[in-house]
């Protein structure tokens, strides 16, 4: 069984009217990772055993009718912890640790009834934009196993595109949601910076980090957003704001008539692949079809937001990664001498080079002479880059334009240049510096590649880009169509 | 082009973070650091005057607690992290270097 033909709502009526157990569901749902993982590489942890044993108490007790995702197997980025489930970010450092709590996310999932079927692959610490920097394996493309997956949140992309799951969650701090849901074809929520707690995810950058769900339709998303969204008294950057539900408001009489839409001239502008250009020009057209009015808008200082993100995201990641130093958890060198050694070697052997790069540049960008130069320069861009996205949004409902600039690229062409590696984020980052909510939705293909759309909304409405993306979604087929086994499309 | 960072600029920030270098490493660090602090310096295209820095989005201000300790008793499932540890402590190895004396 492979979950295209699926939702969360057909998949929770035929769990409640006993057509499939939970038991079967999660046995289907190993089977495909079987037949698919050796060579897709989605996932680095399986946590079959306890995921068994949750179906078989499910299936005991029944599963409720009221909660659309008790019994759903679903997976979790590697760098969210899991009670006893090891959890690496992908890397070395903390290859055999194993978390003595749940992140706040996977609590709420727990509560309903998801069950947890392993842990995702991804760049390590989050860091990069192909999954190629994930110090254990290479997750493939689920369109085209010769290509990259995007990144960071590659390996949740890949399992959710190719069928293996239903649905799982992701990360995004630069567009590690957005970009790999784009590169496969599927739905991905950044929400607005304090929608979801990040107690519990691995800290990369903590002005910038989100968690977010990656899904095959827009309602599921809405439906996985709602569930895991919310204050917590653990992380003082969630909002207490409420949390709506948002699937809810999708149906047959959501519509985007009278919808003003922004469409940024820097979004379509130079190093955009003719093809993803097309394919979302088509989309604005579809949107005026729809009954929304979409007019050129400018972002005059995107830009600016690759560089100001690279000096703000590394000075976090420097200062965050102080703490894997050998002694309470995580990788501890065996070469030492003295305490020096300790911290020295037991980094340099348990980072790859992209978090050295990072650590390096934020340690640069804070040092003593350079702060004012660096930090506190990409810090007042930051301001700027959050004033023309409000000029923006005070007179238009959301933003549309591409996630990435062109479809996915092939594994091995990037990774050694990181300038054009960090190019790819140049349409995705604005909107982590902004902490505003954007959404990848399917909206074509350039070479064979799924290409996404990006919608970008308000702060804490996320409601509109779901029933924009709904709307799009329902009235387009991109979303039907999905990869042949084995990447061969 | 001038170049940005040098070798003994790279070495020292290898070393504020805690990192070492072989020759070949500091050699492909420094170009590659040297390239993207260069991106860095467009920002030097903007005029940032009178302009606040935004160092965090939230819209929550000094949230506050109870200092109240939850999350007790796990002790012993913590200690198997760490990579050395004997009668409920973490060891770790002769922190005065020996070798020097």
């Amino acid at each position: 069984m492979k979950y295209f033909e699926k939702d969360l709502t057909s998949l929770h009526d035929d769990l409640v009217a006993k057509r499939i157990s939970v038991t079967d569901l999660v046995k289907a749902t190993f089977d495909n990772i079987a037949a698919t993982d050796p060579e897709l590489n989605a996932f680095l942890t399986l946590n079959q055993d306890a995921a068994l044993k949750k179906a078989a108490e499910m299936d005991e007790k029944g599963v409720d009718a009221d909660n659309v995702l008790a019994g759903i197997p679903l997976a979790i980025k590697d760098n969210i912890v899991t009670n006893g489930l090891t959890t690496t970010a992908a890397s070395k450092m903390l290859e055999n640790f194993v978390p003595v709590y749940d992140a706040t996310v996977v609590k709420q999932l727990n509560k309903q009834g998801v069950i947890n079927v392993g842990k995702t692959n991804m760049d390590e610490f989050a860091m990069g934009g192909s999954t190629e920097n994930s110090a254990f394996k290479t997750t493939k493309n689920a369109w085209d196993y010769t290509r990259v997956p995007g990144g960071s949140s590659g390996g949740s992309a890949a399992a959710v595109a190719s069928g293996e799951v239903i649905a799982a969650l992701g990360s995004d701090t630069g567009g590690s949601i957005r970009q790999p849901s784009s590169f496969n074809g599927i739905v991905g929520m950044k929400p607005t910076y304090g929608r979801i707690s990040r107690w519990g995810l691995i800290a990369f950058a903590s002005s910038l980090d989100e968690i977010g769900p990656m899904t095959r339709t827009v309602k599921d998303n809405a439906i996985l957003l709602s569930a895991v969204a919310g204050h917590d008294d653990h992380d003082m950057t969630t909002s207490t704001k409420e949390v709506p539900d948002f699937a809810a408001e999708l149906n047959d009489q959501t519509s985007v008539k009278g919808m003003k839409i922004g469409l940024p001239k820097e979004y379509l502008g130079e190093g955009v692949d003719q093809e993803v250009k097309d394919a979302i020009l088509a989309a604005a057209d579809k949107y005026r079809e729809l009954g929304a009015t979409v007019d050129e808008v400018s972002l005059p200082h995107n830009k600016y937001g690759v560089a100001a993100y690279y000096i703000i995201a590394s000075s976090e990641a420097s200062s965050n990664l102080q703490r894997f130093d050998g002694i309470r958890y995580g990788h501890r060198s065996k070469d030492v001498k003295n305490l020096e050694d300790v911290y020295v070697n037991s980094r340099t052997e348990g980072f790859g080079d992209e978090v050295k790069r990072r650590i390096m540049l934020g340690t640069f960008s804070l040092s003593a002479g350079f702060y004012d130069a660096y930090f506190k320069k990409a810090a007042q861009v930051r301001t700027l880059i959050i004033n023309d996205f409000q000029a923006v949004l005070k007179d238009h409902d959301f933003i549309m334009g591409p996630v990435a600039p062109t479809p996915a690229f092939k594994i091995g062409d990037e990774i050694s240049d990181p300038m054009t590696m960090y190019m790819n984020d140049v349409l995705t980052i604005p909107v982590n510096l902004a902490g505003l909510p954007g959404m990848s939705i399917p909206a074509g293909f350039a070479k064979g590649m799924p290409v996404g759309m990006q919608l970008i909304g308000r702060p804490f409405d996320e409601s509109t880009l779901y029933k924009a993306g709904y709307v799009f979604e329902q009235a387009t087929d991109f979303h039907k169509q999905t990869p042949k086994q084995g990447g061969n499309n | 082009m001038a170049s940005r960072i040098d070798q003994e600029q790279v070495q020292h920030v290898a070393s504020l973070a805690k990192l070492s270098l072989n020759d070949d490493q500091l050699k492909y660090f420094t170009t590659q650091l040297d390239e993207i602090i260069g991106l860095f310096e467009t920002l030097n295209e903007v005029d940032t005057e009178g302009i606040e820095p935004t160092s965090s989005v939230t819209d929550q201000i000094n949230v506050m607690r109870e200092d109240v300790a939850d999350n007790w008793g796990q002790s012993q499932a913590l200690l198997k992290n760490a990579p050395d540890a004997e009668k409920g402590y973490i060891k770790v190895p002769t922190i005065i270097d020996e070798s020097e004396d």
